[in-house]
């Protein structure tokens, strides 16, 4: 079946959820991407949203990490404090952010472009970006994968990545053993080393050539001696995501 | 302790327990004493130019949308907000009333940024310190313990902390890094509650965000209710009682109080208004019709839902699912 670049996104997301573990699940691609994942691999993945649904069905897909669907036919229904107390005590594996630009170690930048006091493009904000950045045991950012977005150096680090490298991270005092594992694009899938902490292209999206890659990232990417393939979407995701999951398209 | 490195933001509100103390002696109440008045009369009492304000929960979901298009009405200016806001921040902001606010986010989800933000921020009018939701929420934790500062283990190393006024220091215990975050006392908490009593007793239903963290960490605390219910049903579910009366200074009834955003269980958002404000606030000239037509030309909460109109109104209750 033909999909878009986003069903594409969703899709990638979506199988990189783990059966049976947590995970704070963000607006948009997130939710889209664990509702798939609940409907074929996962039907044991705990969504947990940042002001205090936990274990919702996502039948109906939630408009905000706050909204009643967020809770619907959920195992919990409690606080911000009590979701986000949880990864500080190490309870959630996984957590899905995104943002304006990310650099070759994943910090993330949802603030400001310029200065701050006086800046040239105003962005959200943190909102629970930092925290789950700070927090859970593996990060996962899902970008559009442009020289914009991919960038040397982020202009604000909202987010941690693994901020100058190798010991950054425990350096400034957040908790060991956290961190980004995984960017998702729309032409790769994209890791770190271990060694250097910088990002590393593992597998690329159906009809992507690691020089349109390369092009497109705005900083040297670490490219390993083998990359993996990416499977395009399959016909039972593309038929669960627009008949089940956003059949108003919403989002697709 | 040994503080390593301060957050260059400028601390709007600092702790002050024991002035907060006493206030809580000299102004809270434990006699059960009716509460119930008008939203005019609840801002018009208890919100002063100049003050510290937080709401919660946000914009499209439980949120205190009627007090906050009071606050518009009546244009009490020069606020200082702890924002963890959508819509309701943001016409605070887009109304010219907001000077400084401790933001984390505030954007409109699925529809996007709020052009109301970046319109006052990037001309530099207001002053913006940065925090994450976990670390807004905690401030207002530490508040409700009644401790200056709470340590956590969020924002360090980011420019998120280098942008806020928190401080990192040296655990004396463990000897790593913590981040001090400042405890905040708002001058002034407002809260939409599903059902309160006359007297300030509050039920939600569903997930409670901040709520009890910020009822608690109010000095003045506006509560606007879907429904005013007997005391005695208060009793039958004491374990219900997320706010109790003694915290509580007003309280207001105010049926679809967070249109056009949603209430869980109640009813689901008015999505075609929604759309509409977000076009609006598009442009500062097409912000200020808004404002004009929803808010400075309705007198009342009840004047607004009758422009809004018992069609809506009905579809949104008819939508409402969840259980």
């Amino acid at each position: 079946m033909e999909y878009n670049q986003r069903e594409l996104l969703i899709c990638l997301a979506s199988r990189q959820m783990e059966d049976r573990t947590s995970a704070f699940i963000g607006t948009g691609i997130p939710m889209l991407a664990a509702s798939l994942a609940q409907k074929i691999h996962a039907p044991n993945l705990i969504c947990v949203f940042e002001f205090g649904g936990t274990g919702a069905r996502l039948e109906e897909l939630p408009l905000g990490v706050g909204g009643s669907r967020s809770f619907y036919k959920a195992l919990a229904a409690s606080s911000i404090c009590d979701v986000m107390e949880a990864a500080q005590r190490g309870l959630i594996m996984y957590g899905f952010v995104g943002g304006a630009q990310i650099d070759p170690y994943g910090n993330l930048n949802s603030t400001i472009i310029g200065d701050h006091d006086r800046p040239k493009v105003r962005f959200p904000g943190s909102g629970g970006a930092n925290d789950i950045g700070s927090l859970v045991w593996r990060t996962i950012a899902i970008m559009p994968h442009d020289a914009r977005h991919f960038v040397e150096k982020v202009e604000f680090i909202t987010t941690p990545g693994y901020l100058t490298g190798p010991g950054a991270r425990e350096e400034a005092g957040l908790p060991p053993g956290t961190g980004p594992y995984r960017v998702v694009t729309d032409l790769a899938l994209l890791g770190f080393e271990e060694s250097t902490k910088r990002m590393t292209l593992l597998a690329l999206n159906p009809g992507v050539e690691i020089e349109q890659v390369k092009e497109n990232t705005g900083f040297e990417l670490v490219i390993p001696d083998t990359v993996g393939k990416n499977e395009p979407p399959t016909d039972q995701e593309l038929e669960i995501l627009r008949k089940e999951i956003d059949p108003t398209k919403l989002y697709i | 302790m040994e503080v390593l490195e301060s957050g260059k933001g400028e601390l709007f509100l600092s702790p002050r327990m024991n002035e907060d103390r006493q206030w809580m002696r000299e102004k809270k109440s434990w006699a059960l004493e009716p509460k119930t008045m008008s939203e005019h009369e609840a801002v018009k009492k208890f919100i002063h130019e100049g003050d510290y304000i937080g709401t919660e929960l946000y914009g499209f979901v439980r949120c205190p949308m009627s007090i906050a298009r009071e606050i518009v009405r009546q244009r009490i200016g020069h606020l200082q907000v702890a924002g963890q806001g959508i819509m309701e921040v943001d016409i605070l902001i887009a109304a010219g009333l907001v000077d400084k606010i401790d933001l984390t986010y505030l954007g409109y989800e699925v529809y996007g940024l709020s052009s109301v933000l970046r319109r006052a921020a990037q001309s530099g009018k207001l002053k913006v310190n940065e925090w994450s939701n976990a670390a807004l929420a905690w401030r207002l934790k530490a508040a409700a313990l009644g401790v200056p500062f709470l340590p956590v283990r969020v924002m360090l190393g980011t420019d998120t902390f280098k942008y806020s006024a928190a401080k990192v220091a040296k655990c004396p215990f463990t000897g790593e890094k913590v981040l001090l975050l400042p405890a905040t006392m708002l001058d002034v908490g407002i809260i939409h509650v599903h059902r309160a009593d006359q007297y300030g007793n509050c039920q939600i239903d569903g997930i409670s965000g901040f709520a009890f963290e910020l009822a608690r960490a109010s000095r003045r605390l506006i509560i606007s209710a879907e429904e005013i219910i007997s005391t005695e049903e208060i009793r039958m579910y004491p374990e219900r009682t997320i706010i109790p009366w003694y915290l509580v200074d007003a309280v207001v009834e105010a049926p679809f109080g967070s249109h056009p955003g949603e209430m869980p269980y109640y009813y689901w958002r008015d999505e075609e208004h929604l759309s509409w404000y977000v076009a609006a606030s598009k442009e500062e000239t097409t912000t200020e019709e808004y404002l004009q037509k929803w808010i400075w030309d309705v007198p009342s909460h009840e004047d607004y839902l009758e422009r809004v109109g018992k069609e809506t109104l009905d579809m949104m209750k008819a939508k409402a699912k969840g259980r």
